[in-house]
């Protein structure tokens, strides 16, 4: 808990950044629109329906779909930049809706008074409608505020450091001190905006002169440290930070850490982390250059970058292919093989297997109508999947999309009968699974590769040592207990990469890693 | 003081008011007088540009009102109507110190002004000047309404129906201050009522008004001698009409 706790001020920093930064220029957005759209009666509907639609988008969508957008237009695609555009869209509704009926709903008698008195439309706008429709507009701005300090966590796909970092990495590596860490941050937050919305309404309506003086202060309080932190953050300071990528599983994290500790050790560089990235997010960042490195998967790379044919393929002539492909098509570098592979494969509690005399895919064929099959969020759109079904004529009476974090268990308990299994995950063998032979190899080899930027390899030459001397430093039995540690034990994967680099590869680097020292590398 | 040149308002195919011409002198009370869809608020409201017209010309003081930007025009000219549209998020004495902030009087000389007024309207200042609009009755509030139409001395004012929504007695306390603030003040007024007893109280002329024309207009005792048609001969004979059924019903029961 204490080491979740020592991550909340830098995760609470940049969450009030992306929260106030997105409704301030929502407000700015919508307020005004709102005031214009009272005028032009006939812009009102289209208008409010635009915004409508916008809503119903679903918010990790709306997020998401940034990425691809802003990257057309050759702007920063991960990280601040997408989550604040979404987060804003996402705040434009409820302020535009409640300004513009605030400022109709005002009673058309106190409307024919202002004019008679000779208030300009301006002053009637000033001094009447806006006071009147206060109460309502501010209702959108809580209404606004909640909701982007909620969707704000759904940021940290999209890299941007949010609280949502405890709960994506607390989900995966079953944490659930930091998902609520993160839950309970957000929450806090969110009242405390809301209750200062709140209290500056009420202070402005009762005419307590003091009380919207402490409010203003505190809000401008809360602006100010968002301003700075953003500028010093901005401000080139001993140099940019190697930035590590990892996608949202607890491999990823572990390894991300496991690189980051080793070249701060190797090079005296700073690094830092952008974590649970989605799968290709991740690669589109590394090819423009938004991060520096992370681990990626011949295989996955093979099947759904190059788009190539998955069956029959052996490793290195996969290896060799993509290495090629990815220096010739984005400048990327390969820096390493780490020496294991994290393939799919298919799962099923041993014992349903011994019943069903079942060791091979192709055994399964017969079998499949009467069986249901779980995969992870992406398994059954990739090319993999569809390798692996036309390969062995598999049609499975119902396919289940779900957590990985969950897979295992849901196989385990009997909710699914067969599952798409990561061969590094310790939870294979903790959960007396068995791994289906791929007697016909339709699945494609999966080496964990170290991957570099262009930029990396060109500005930073000691980094690309320091990474390039990690080749075949993890095996896949190594990989497999750090997996066991976080998933099963409640190991932190920055203290498992600690461990495994101080017992390990600090006395040896090289192909093949003693298993006595792994092992004991990663107790609990 | 007034004058109304070939007056029309149309909207779509509807006309709300059709070519009417009619003036008001100097200190002289008018009143508008007909049922619902007359046309006399319409009438009304063109007078100090809350409607524009479709054709013809206002002249206050000689001047076309077109000629001046609304809000000017109406800083000068009193309104007050039957919702009367105090601002419920200020205090009594900002309600009616609205047109002098507006044309920018000092704080002490809006501070003066509104005592005053309260007075003239028979409300009690040290009670009534930090209260909000809700904390009042509805005839307190219509005392308020008055005394906000006539802030920045307009010679002027225009009422619509002012007293319309208040109960019997509250009305005619209202009518009796009215008269004796116009008196003391030497106002000129359009006053739009479909009230007969209220017309003939109020008014220095009626013009009757039915369907977007004027039918008739003159002195109570005018249009009482010589209507000019069947409609104004019944309009001013309801009060008579009224007071012979009261004194019909008191004869039965007694």
């Amino acid at each position: 808990m204490s080491e979740q706790l020592a991550l909340l001020p830098g995760y609470l920093t940049a969450h009030l950044q992306l929260t106030l930064l997105a409704l301030l220029s929502s407000a700015a957005v919508s307020l005004p629109l709102g005031v214009a759209l009272t005028r032009i009666r006939w812009l009102e509907q289209p208008a409010l329906n635009v915004a409508g639609v916008i809503q119903t988008i679903p918010s990790l969508a709306l997020l998401a779909v940034m990425v691809p957008l802003l990257a057309s237009l050759g702007l920063q695609s991960i990280g601040f930049l997408p989550a604040f555009i979404g987060l804003t869209l996402y705040g434009v509704l409820p302020m535009l809706r409640n300004t513009v009926t605030g400022i109709a709903g005002v009673d058309p008698a106190l409307k024919e008074a202002a004019r008679a008195v000779g208030m300009t439309p301006a002053q009637q706008l000033r001094r009447v409608e806006l006071p009147l429709a206060m109460p309502v507009i501010v209702a959108g701005i809580r209404t606004a505020t909640v909701w982007t300090v909620g969707i704000a966590t759904l940021s940290t796909p999209v890299g941007a450091t949010s609280l949502g970092n405890y709960i994506f990495s607390g989900l995966q590596t079953r944490n659930y001190a930091a998902v609520l860490v993160g839950c309970v941050a957000a929450a806090a937050l969110a009242m405390l905006l809301d209750g200062l919305v709140r209290a500056l309404e009420i202070g402005v309506r009762t005419r307590r002169r003091r009380r919207v003086g402490v409010v203003v202060a505190a809000m401008a309080a809360l602006y100010l440290y968002t301003g700075l932190t953003l500028v010093s953050a901005l401000l080139p300071r001993g140099g940019r930070p190697v930035t590590i990528g990892a996608k949202g599983f607890t491999e990823q994290y572990i390894l991300a850490h496991l690189l980051g500790q080793w070249v701060e050790r190797e090079t005296g560089r700073l690094t830092t982390q952008m974590q649970s990235l989605g799968s290709m997010v991740a690669f589109d960042a590394l090819a423009a250059g938004d991060i520096d490195v992370y681990v990626d998967y011949s295989g996955t790379l093979w099947a759904n970058q190059m788009g190539r044919e998955t069956v029959g393929m052996d490793r290195a002539t996969v290896l060799a292919e993509v290495g090629a492909f990815l220096a010739a098509r984005y400048g990327i570098q390969v820096a390493a093989t780490l020496g294991f592979e994290n393939a799919y494969a298919i799962a099923m509690r041993a014992r349903d297997a011994e019943l069903m005399r079942l060791t091979r895919i192709s055994d399964l064929a017969p079998l499949a109508r009467g069986l249901s099959m779980g995969g992870d969020y992406e398994f059954f759109s990739r090319p993999e999947w569809t390798a692996i079904r036309d390969t062995y004529g598999l049609a499975f009476k119902e396919q289940r999309t779900m957590d990985p974090a969950l897979m295992y268990q849901a196989v385990a308990e009997g909710a699914v009968d067969l599952i798409s299994a990561f061969t590094t995950d310790g939870r294979i063998s903790a959960y007396d699974l068995r791994v289906l032979e791929d007697d016909r190899a339709a699945i494609p080899p999966y080496d964990a590769l170290i991957l570099v930027s262009a930029r990396l390899a060109r500005e930073w030459p000691d980094v690309l040592a320091a990474l390039t001397r990690l080749e075949g430093s993890v095996d896949v039995d190594a990989m497999r207990r750090m997996n066991l540690a976080v998933d099963e034990h409640g190991a932190a994967p920055s203290t498992v990469a600690a461990d495994y680099l101080r017992r390990v590869l600090s006395q040896r680097i090289g192909p093949s890693v003693p298993e006595r020292d792994a092992r004991s590398g990663t107790a609990p | 003081m007034i004058e109304l040149r070939h007056l029309t308002k149309q909207y779509d195919e509807q006309v709300a008011v059709r070519d009417l011409s009619l003036t008001v002198s100097e200190g002289e009370l008018l009143v508008l007088l007909g049922g619902s869809g007359s046309g006399k608020t319409t009438t009304l409201k063109m007078i100090n540009r809350l409607i524009e017209p479709s054709a013809g010309s206002v002249l206050v003081d000689g001047r076309d009102v077109a000629e001046l930007a609304p809000h000017d025009l109406r800083r000068r000219i009193g309104y007050t109507f039957q919702q009367v549209g105090l601002f419920p998020h200020m205090t009594i004495a900002e309600n009616v110190g609205v047109t002098p902030a507006l044309l920018g009087w000092s704080d002490s000389e809006i501070r003066h002004r509104v005592d005053e007024l309260l007075e003239l309207v028979e409300l009690d200042p040290d009670e009534t000047r930090d209260r909000r609009p809700d904390q009042l009755s509805g005839g307190q509030q219509q005392r308020v309404g008055v005394a906000r139409a006539l802030a920045a001395r307009p010679r002027l004012m225009l009422l619509d129906e002012p007293f319309g929504a208040l109960d019997p007695l509250t009305r005619h306390r209202l009518q009796q201050s009215f008269i004796r603030i116009r008196r003391e003040l030497g106002l000129t007024a359009v006053f739009v009522t479909h009230d007969m007893v209220e017309a003939l109280v109020l008014g220095d002329r009626i013009a009757v008004m039915r369907a977007g024309r004027l039918v008739q207009i003159g002195t109570p005792g005018t249009l009482m001698r010589e209507p000019a048609d069947d409609y104004v001969r019944l309009l001013l004979d309801t009060p008579r009409r009224d007071a012979r059924l009261v004194a019909a019903l008191l004869e039965a029961t007694s």
